[in-house]
């Protein structure tokens, strides 16, 4: 008798992880049939207006706004991100560097430029639709980051240590739930972003509109949304360590083909 | 004023596929804030779409409909060139016309 427990126990498990895989496809598709409407085309559209829209004291557009690939260049921009801005003397990713180009092109002051980071209920901001219209003109491109100027180099150990950083009332790190294979939040899988394979395929699915929560989320708001599931202290819009995390991370996505703004449960 | 729609008209065979992206909140009126009022009802109520003038879908909607609505449908008669308007109107008597040009 006590030879057939462990023969059942094995059955029982094997149908679990079937029933997990099936659900993950089940899960594939119902983001197939969510990808034909994706809403994030209205961000795009109302981004591109604000992008060429005049505004702030000195009405400008920001289309003169150099994101990496010299001034007005979007198309591919965003692959190239985070990287060492000679102007502003720092490593910038896209919604810092666009903070820096309302504040240079257009007159806001930093804190104008900073105070709306996210969209909510009943609340249009111009950053989430900015970043929507930008990275939506690199679909398809490999990501390409640098990481060569010593202060990037310098970001990218910054983000690195962050990233295995143990703290907070959980003692939890980034690489505590992303450190390791086959991990799940109740039915999302979660990458294993110290493997190539699952740091690519995850950066290049952001930004993304979230259905659960009707907007489009930057990859700004998805760190500060982990900083906020580990209780970690608020993570600061665009501050340098939300810059170091995002260049450890984009980084380590190069070769990947960028395919967002895509669409998340 | 409401922003504007999303549309693409392709032919599909003999048939014209349209597929619409509205940006509207579509409050059920069953939610509440962080207050705990009542927020409002405010969702799309009709829809209708026109090919050449002529209306080829008119759609009556309720609350049920998700936030940022997406529409898709086959309609027969269109050819590349046409035009396809699209108009919804919501609960508050807000109101939204756009174009689309059928692609071939």
């Amino acid at each position: 008798m006590r030879r057939i427990v462990p023969a059942i126990f094995m059955a029982a498990a094997a149908a679990a992880f079937a029933q997990q895989s099936n659900t993950v496809q089940e899960i594939e598709k119902y983001r197939a049939a969510l990808g034909d409407g994706n809403p994030a085309e209205l961000w795009e559209a109302r981004g591109e207006a604000i992008w060429k829209e005049k505004r702030g004291p000195k009405n400008a557009s920001l289309e003169q706004c150099d994101l990496g690939l010299g001034a007005g260049v979007v198309k591919g921009a965003y692959t190239v991100l985070p990287k060492y801005f000679k102007d502003s003397d720092k490593v910038e990713d896209l919604e810092s560097r666009l903070v820096t180009c309302m504040v240079t092109l257009q007159g806001f002051t930093p804190e104008q430029a900073k105070k709306d980071p996210f969209g909510g209920p009943g609340k249009k901001v111009a950053m989430d639709a900015l970043v929507a219209y930008i990275t939506a003109e690199s679909r398809g491109m490999k990501m390409s980051v640098a990481a060569t100027h010593p202060k990037e180099i310098e970001a990218y150990e910054l983000g690195r240590k962050m990233f295995f950083f143990r703290g907070g009332p959980h003692d939890f790190a980034c690489a505590t739930c992303h450190g390791v294979d086959n991990q799940r939040i109740r039915l999302q899988d979660l990458p294993n972003l110290t493997k190539q394979e699952d740091a690519r395929k995850a950066y290049t699915s952001w930004p993304a509109y979230r259905v659960s929560q009707g907007e489009v989320r930057s990859f700004q708001w998805r760190l500060y949304d982990c900083f906020r599931q580990q209780r970690f202290p608020e993570l600061e819009f665009v501050s340098p360590a939300s810059i170091a995390l995002t260049m450890y991370l984009a980084k380590n996505s190069n070769g990947g083909t960028f395919n967002a703004p895509s669409i998340k449960r | 004023m409401a922003d504007p729609m999303k549309i693409r008209a392709n032919m599909v065979g003999d048939k014209v596929e349209v597929k619409v992206l509205m940006s509207h909140e579509m409050e059920t009126g069953q939610r509440k804030d962080a207050k705990g009022a009542t927020i409002p009802a405010w969702f799309i109520q009709n829809v209708t779409a026109t090919h050449n003038g002529k209306t080829v879908l008119s759609a009556e909607w309720g609350p049920a409909v998700a936030k940022n609505p997406f529409l898709s449908f086959r309609f027969a008669g269109g050819k590349p060139g046409d035009k396809v308007a699209i108009t919804w109107t919501d609960n508050k008597g807000d109101k939204r016309t756009d174009e689309a040009t059928i692609a071939a």
